[in-house]
């Protein structure tokens, strides 16, 4: 396979720092909204904030890949004698829990780091953090080439998990049909 | 489409167990905005004057405001609306946090509350559905303990809940209702609630909101932004370190107390403290802060930090959130000087769920009811003689009106009403019976004379802002503050403040003259009525020396945000409408001029023939009459005609053509 160069996009995560605002979720659902900014819905999110005041506990956590199965276990972590919720680092969109999906259909959500034409200078999540418990970082590597999905692909294979090739072909034909 | 608001509130009447999702007119958006002006326009179409804050018709409002829950910086209070129980007015408190935004997310802009439940319950709503629920396992359990049981037992940990304590259960007329770190505090909403058996609501909502023109108004956001990093990086020179920057006073942050110890009144709001501030006294509450506040916070989509988590177990208490100065409202109250004290009592108190202002002034009347002998060794059985001690004791016997607590809950114009013997005297620090923050002063400042007369808020901190307090010593450092004060409605206030002197001929209280007073007045209620109808905090905004949001961007917010094309005389139109129609309710309810006096003792030079100046003057420059009654012309010009024709009904206001 060929060697490419890809541009490592980091958002560093300071847990101390966070005051619990979600600036970052309000921004991210406005700029992935249809036209840009033109609603404002956490529930849309690709960040989600794990907030448990009387707990201390504040952490931000970016959606990843999606996935049709849930693990075989479940892990629960505890830094500093604060005790996180089930599975609560973990980025996926999984059958186990509600975040990083859609309210309403259910798809997927993925932080796509605020891709953009012209392209932004850095997340707004974290433009929009002035605690700076976000702060943005890039670094080249070189990697292996790869093909990666199409977000169509990944929306319509969480389909296919959910309800079946079948269903979902049929679904398509009665919509095609009453157009 | 309707553009930042949703469109529909929430009409429950807990009496008929009946739950109804109402469309509301855009109409009533365009004329009033939302949140408190709104509200005030409800409560003047539903609650008539003959209506006891207590009975079933009242209606307790919780609102959002027009902008709440839109990208735009510190859009997220709660604006409760009701009759108080202690001033018989109107009385709106309002808080921050995370309700008002997950209300809208919801699909609401207001959850309007009538009726009684026969037994204590709890609203659920989570979008679409809605429920009452039982809460009679909830009955005496404290605010913050509710919330954390209701999000337990909906399996709902995102879920935002607004309750009431003990306090509010028992109808102490200063019972707070608590969310999180926020509480709407003044004025006994949470009695109100109480009053309704309503124990809690707790909402869940994952809708849209929209905006109308979506790049413009991000843009506006971008410009907010980039204000509080300036003025984060430029705190204002020349003022006391806790009014330097946004947001409240910072108290959660900073530790230098000086200026709240030595300015503000002690007991019962009796004594100042000048020299109290030492360095060992700095040294120990340093110690005490960075050892009890575990975490600064915020509310919604806001960068300030104006609250904390204070963990502090060697106290014995256990974790809760604290904001601003009810820090030192009890410590000083209770004239210990034990910081430790204040933040002990204040964790109590908030799962009581009372007001931080009124609670330690209560109970700092009733030490000296004692000391006086107008209270008894009876009325105390059992308390501890310890300062400390003995403010534990009575915030448990207040809280479960138990004892002598079943008279003080009433605060304290109608405690001393009802004890008598003199104790009337005692209860000196309220404003239309409402106790006010316990601050006693030298020289009267005209200013301040009109906002606490005339405020309907009847509490300085929402009142105040914008203008500085008191003049800089130095005419080079007034330039230099009126250098970049883009947020002037008109240049003639750089002037006032330019020409400001300490002493002479240009110094409190005949400067800067009636009339200007009337317009610096004028400009800060201005702002925070605005802020109060779009839901967005004073601390970005009316409350501080040069916030993000001022008269000249607030239009574009309206415009581009709610899609309601409006300039600044437009949007200052709909505050002044919000204003006068406020002022109706109460008027309607019997306030006259003189219900409009701050206390006697509150400015030790006084001055009665200008202060009867100031109040005509500012009568006048409002368009009311000399009893404060807006006129005829006036309401009519506010599109408030029906309001003048049930004055007119009532004899409130003299059918001239008649």
């Amino acid at each position: 396979m060929n060697k490419v160069k890809k541009t490592v996009k980091v958002i560093k995560i300071d847990l101390e720092k966070c005051n619990g605002c979600r600036a970052c979720e309000v921004i991210c659902s406005a700029f992935h909204a249809e036209p840009k900014y033109s609603t404002s819905n956490p529930a849309r999110s690709r960040i989600r904030l794990i907030r448990e005041p009387l707990k201390d506990l504040y952490l931000p956590v970016y959606a990843g890949e999606y996935t049709p199965a849930e693990c075989m276990g479940r892990n629960k972590y505890i830094v500093d004698g604060r005790e996180y919720e089930e599975c609560a680092f973990c980025r996926a969109s999984c059958p186990s829990r509600d975040a990083f999906k859609e309210p309403d259909s259910g798809l997927p959500l993925k932080c796509d780091m605020c891709e953009d034409d012209p392209p932004q200078e850095e997340p707004l999540c974290v433009k929009w953090c002035l605690a700076d418990a976000l702060t943005y970082e890039e670094r080249e590597e070189e990697v292996e080439e790869e093909v990666v999905m199409e977000e169509i692909e990944t929306g319509l294979k969480s389909l296919v998990d959910k309800y079946g090739l079948e269903e979902l072909v049929d679904t398509v034909a009665r919509m095609l049909q009453k157009d | 489409m309707r553009y930042a608001e949703t469109g529909y509130n929430l009409e429950v009447d807990l009496s008929r167990g009946n739950i109804e999702r109402v469309e509301t007119d855009p109409r009533l958006t365009e004329l009033h905005l939302g949140g408190l002006g709104t509200n005030a326009k409800i409560l003047w179409d539903r609650v008539p004057p003959e209506v006891e804050p207590f009975s079933p018709d009242n209606l307790l409002i919780f609102s959002s405001g027009l902008l709440g829950g839109t990208p735009a910086f510190g859009a997220n209070r709660t604006i409760v609306s009701t009759i108080s129980p202690q001033t018989l007015f109107m009385a709106y408190s309002m808080m921050g946090g995370f309700f008002a935004p997950e209300l809208k997310y919801a699909g609401y802009d207001k959850v309007i509350i009538r009726g009684k439940s026969p037994k204590l319950v709890y609203l659920w709503i989570n979008n679409d559905k809605v429920e009452i629920r039982d809460a009679t396992h909830l009955q005496g359990k404290g605010a913050l303990e509710t919330a954390a049981l209701i999000q337990d037992e909906l399996n709902e940990p995102n879920a935002q809940v607004a309750a009431i304590g003990l306090a509010g259960e028992n109808r102490v007329y200063f019972a707070s209702i608590e969310h999180g770190r926020s509480s709407a505090s003044r004025q006994g909403l949470g009695a109100v609630m109480g009053s309704k058996g309503l124990k809690a609501i707790a909402v869940r909502g994952t809708k849209d909101i929209n905006i109308a023109r979506p790049a413009e108004f991000y843009e506006l956001c971008n410009e907010v932004l980039q204000y509080i990093k300036f003025r984060e990086e430029n705190p204002i020179p020349g003022v006391p370190t806790i009014l330097q920057g946004l947001g409240s006073p910072q108290e959660m942050a900073i530790h230098d107390e000086k200026w709240h110890t030595e300015s503000f009144a002690w007991g019962n709001a009796r004594h100042r403290m000048k020299g109290f501030w030492t360095e060992e006294i700095e040294d120990e509450w340093l110690d005490t802060q960075e050892k009890a506040v575990a975490r600064l916070i915020s509310c919604y989509n806001c960068p300030m930090e104006c609250g904390a988590i204070i963990n502090y177990p060697a106290l014995g208490v256990s974790k809760y959130m604290m904001k601003c100065f009810s820090k030192l409202t009890y410590t000083m109250a209770a004239m210990t000087d034990s910081l430790d004290f204040g933040y002990q009592i204040a964790g109590r108190a908030q799962e009581y769920g009372v007001d931080g202002f009124s609670a330690p002034q209560v109970m700092a009347f009733a030490v000296e009811l004692k000391e006086a002998g107008i209270l008894t060794d009876e009325d105390f059985a059992g308390c501890p003689s310890d300062n400390e001690g003995r403010f534990f004791w009575l915030l448990d016997r207040i809280a479960r009106r138990e004892g002598i607590g079943d008279v003080l809950a009433n605060g304290t114009y109608w405690a001393a009403k009802q004890i008598g013997k003199g104790a009337e005297e005692y209860a000196h620090n309220n404003i239309k019976k409402h106790e006010q923050v316990p601050i006693k002063l030298g020289m009267l400042n005209p200013i301040y004379y009109i906002m606490y007369a005339t405020g309907e808020k009847i509490n300085i901190t929402q009142i105040e802002g914008q203008f500085p307090q008191a003049p800089f010593p130095t005419r080079e450092a007034r330039e230099e503050f009126v250098k970049d004060w883009i947020q002037v409605p008109d240049d003639k206030f750089k002037e006032y403040f330019v020409n400001w002197e300490l002493r002479g001929e240009y110094s409190m209280p005949f400067y800067p003259g009636a009339e200007a007073c009337c317009e610096i007045v004028d400009w800060m209620e201005r702002m925070h009525h605005i802020d109060d109808s779009l839901g967005v905090c004073a601390g970005l905004s009316s409350f501080p020396l040069k916030p993000p949001y001022h008269i000249h961007n607030y239009p574009k917010f309206v415009s581009a945000g709610a899609g309601i094309d409006m300039d600044e005389a437009e949007l200052t139109l709909a505050a002044k409408r919000n204003r006068n129609l406020i002022r109706a309710v109460n008027i309607r309810r019997g306030m006259r001029r003189a219900d409009e006096k701050p206390p006697e003792n509150h400015w030790r030079r006084r001055f009665p023939e200008l202060e009867e100046e100031l109040l005509d003057t500012y009568y006048k420059f409002r368009g009311w009459n000399e009893e404060g009654i807006p006129t005829k012309e006036t309401l009519h010009e506010l599109d408030l005609a029906y309001v003048s024709e049930d004055f007119e009904q009532r004899g409130i206001l003299k059918n001239e053509q008649s």
